[in-house]
């Protein structure tokens, strides 16, 4: 069995370096996989397509199912229905050891006993692959993240971040063609977060890769992933790229998963054009964009981005922007919440809604800033409201 | 940096009465061992006669490797069998009745040596087995196995799942992961168990003596029997040593616990 997956024997590497399939082209196909614990149905039906090169993220509160799917994906799980194909071939009843995935773990599992470099060589053993070659190999990846001089350390004698760059080395030293990461950055600080999302980025545009990685954090999804595939209860309820799925979300539930959102129930009244009218109970009449989809009549929910709101003192004031601003809605400062880079206020609307207005700080000394309590005026374009159905 | 604090009078004294409870007997029996008086109470003068006497003693000499022997044996086949009892009962799928056949294993450990002598005894005679170093060994392993796999299973308890996970992801067979990742990590438990046993073996008289049969007794089982005859000072001389072996193994087993309680010591190839 192993010998008939490419990429599982390392001696016959440069053979099934050129097996992968090149960039673009569909490398893995998950076809209606499912996972059931006891009466649990923790994977539910997914069906999914990773092109080669790509850098995938699965995104998901915790319990949607995520980490099983990478499981099954690692060989861990074996699914309950449905097919993994791998270049063509069914690897769903496979041994995790006959696949050539490579999988870093969320608590990196670095194995106690042995030195960095025994860790990265681990796997490399195993294929059989020769002295010298192993010592090249180890050298190699031990340069790619950046680790000299901390060869014979055992991994209790590093830090987080350094433990984490040996699990990647490990994970990555059989060029596997596929390499799952669960929850990779979840254990380190913030700042060292942010720059580990830049160097993985980097690492795999540089070894044209394809990651798959699991994350509960949205803007760590939104950063690194070219396409993201959002999990609720099992299911992927959105694949899309992380400005579609930012812009145009197809739920109100990944709407509000995504990032901070406005939302505004109501009934569409008239259509015109392009242009729908939602009567809505908490911000009045809303003119909105007519969906891509056409809907029909019934409830929807309105939904506009924080950031997507303008505020001013006496409504919009660019000719420009009277044309545009179709929706003007008047109320008061509510709340005001100082963020650094942006400022986001909540305006108590005169119809009873509250709207949040995210407004960057463009500005170091800001006369415009508005104050607790002062009125304004808050506007937006029926083109920056999403419709979605309720 | 806090001062240790220095003790007060109060636990100088407690820890004192209590040292001398639990080793004052002791320290006694080592002492009369090299009195060269004939009479145990008498003090004499010093003199390392009863372990002259001891070495020449055949029919001790003789008791002594039976214990020897049969420790060693029991406690081997006792690792082996409680590690692979610890090893399904904390890796293996969960199975019908898995709570009920720990609870089982464990069993031993709180069961009255007389029970389980009696019964060894019993179940000896029903199959008509010629008693002696195996029938002892036999009942040694089964007081013994339950020991080793409570410390063997508390260590693989404490070991990261996903490590065999990691290994198997690296190109391992499940056999081959757990060889290669889980039994280093699980080798210091091993060997403390295995002394646990051996120690265990070695100072067992109760079922040892339900258990053997004519011309081989084990050294407890001679000295027990001396005893009833009168203290000789030759016993003290015995006991002294024996007390030098245990006091030996029990501090190479629990260096083992500690070395494997902090993991990255433990090295071992790969």
């Amino acid at each position: 069995m192993a010998e008939e997956l490419p990429g599982t024997n390392l001696a016959a590497d440069a053979a099934a370096r050129d097996a992968f399939p090149a960039a673009g082209q569909p490398l893995l196909r998950i076809e209606a996989v499912a996972k059931t614990f006891g009466t649990f149905r923790a994977v539910d039906g997914v069906s999914l397509d990773i092109k080669a090169g790509e850098f995938f993220a699965l995104l998901g509160p915790s319990g949607c199912g995520k980490t099983t799917l990478l499981r099954m994906l690692a060989g861990f799980e074996a699914p309950d229905g449905g097919r993994i194909l791998l270049g063509g071939k069914d690897i769903a009843q496979a041994l995790p050891h006959e696949r050539p995935i490579n999988m870093m773990f969320q608590n990196y599992a670095l194995f106690p006993h042995l030195s960095v470099r025994d860790n990265i060589a681990f796997g490399l053993k195993r294929a059989g692959m020769a002295r010298a070659d192993i010592a090249t190999r180890v050298a190699e990846m031990v340069a790619l993240v950046k680790l000299e001089g901390l060869e014979k350390r055992k991994p209790d004698q590093l830090s987080g971040g350094q433990r984490q760059r040996v699990a990647l080395a490990r994970a990555l030293a059989r060029r596997p063609q596929l390499l799952l990461l669960d929850e990779p950055l979840a254990a380190l600080d913030k700042k060292l977060r942010e720059s580990t999302q830049g160097e993985l980025m980097e690492l795999q545009r540089r070894l044209g890769m394809t990651f798959i990685i699991v994350t509960h954090d949205q803007e760590e999804a939104m950063t690194m992933a070219s396409r993201i595939g959002v999990m609720k209860a099992g299911k992927l309820a959105q694949v899309a790229s992380p400005r579609e799925l930012y812009e145009a979300p197809r739920s109100r539930w990944i709407a509000e998963f995504v990032g901070d959102i406005n939302l505004f129930d109501g009934e569409s009244k008239l259509r015109d054009g392009h242009r729908l009218v939602i009567g809505t109970r908490d911000a009045g009449a809303l003119v909105v964009a007519e969906p891509r989809e056409p809907v029909g009549t019934g409830r929807f929910t309105v939904a506009i981005r924080p950031e997507k709101v303008k505020l001013s003192r006496r409504g919009p004031v660019s000719e420009a922007g009277r044309e545009t601003a179709i929706n003007t809605l008047d109320g008061v400062i509510a709340d005001i919440c100082y963020l650094g880079g942006t400022t986001t206020y909540k305006v108590k609307l005169d119809t009873g809604g509250m709207l949040q207005a995210s407004v960057a700080n463009s500005a170091r000394i800001d006369v415009d800033a508005y104050s607790l309590n002062q009125n304004v005026v808050a506007w937006f374009t029926p083109d920056d409201c999403v419709v979605l159905p309720s | 940096m806090r001062k240790v604090s220095r003790l007060s009078r109060f636990n100088i004294a407690s820890l004192a009465l209590g040292l001398a409870f639990l080793y004052l007997p002791i320290l006694i029996l080592v002492l009369y061992s090299f009195n060269a008086s004939r009479l145990v109470t008498v003090w004499g003068g010093w003199s390392l006669r009863w372990y002259r006497e001891f070495f020449n003693d055949r029919a001790m000499i003789e008791a002594a490797w039976m214990s020897l022997r049969v420790a060693v044996c029991s406690a081997t086949i006792a690792t082996l069998l409680g590690t692979l009892a610890a090893v399904a009962l904390s890796r293996g799928e969960r199975f019908r009745g898995r709570t009920l056949f720990s609870g089982m294993l464990y069993a031993p450990l709180v069961m009255p040596e007389v029970i389980t002598g009696l019964s060894l005894l019993l179940l000896f005679v029903a199959l008509n087995a010629e008693r002696g170093f195996w029938t002892v060994t036999i009942a040694h392993t089964t007081l013994t196995m339950c020991f080793v796999a409570v410390v063997v299973q508390s260590r693989i308890g404490s070991l990261d799942r996903s490590l065999e996970e990691a290994a198997m992801d690296l190109g391992c067979n499940p056999v081959r992961a757990f060889v290669a990742v889980t039994l280093p990590l699980i080798a210091p438990a091993i060997v403390a168990g295995w002394m646990l046993a051996f120690t265990l073996s070695l100072d067992d008289l109760v079922i040892a003596s339900f258990t053997t049969g004519p011309g081989s007794a084990t050294l407890p089982i001679r000295i027990y029997s001396e005893v009833r005859l009168g203290v000789k000072p030759e016993i003290n001389a015995i006991c002294t040593l024996v007390i030098a072996l245990i006091a030996v193994v029990i501090v190479i087993a629990s260096l083992a616990s500690k070395l494997s309680s902090s993991q990255g010591e433990s090295a071992a190839p790969l």
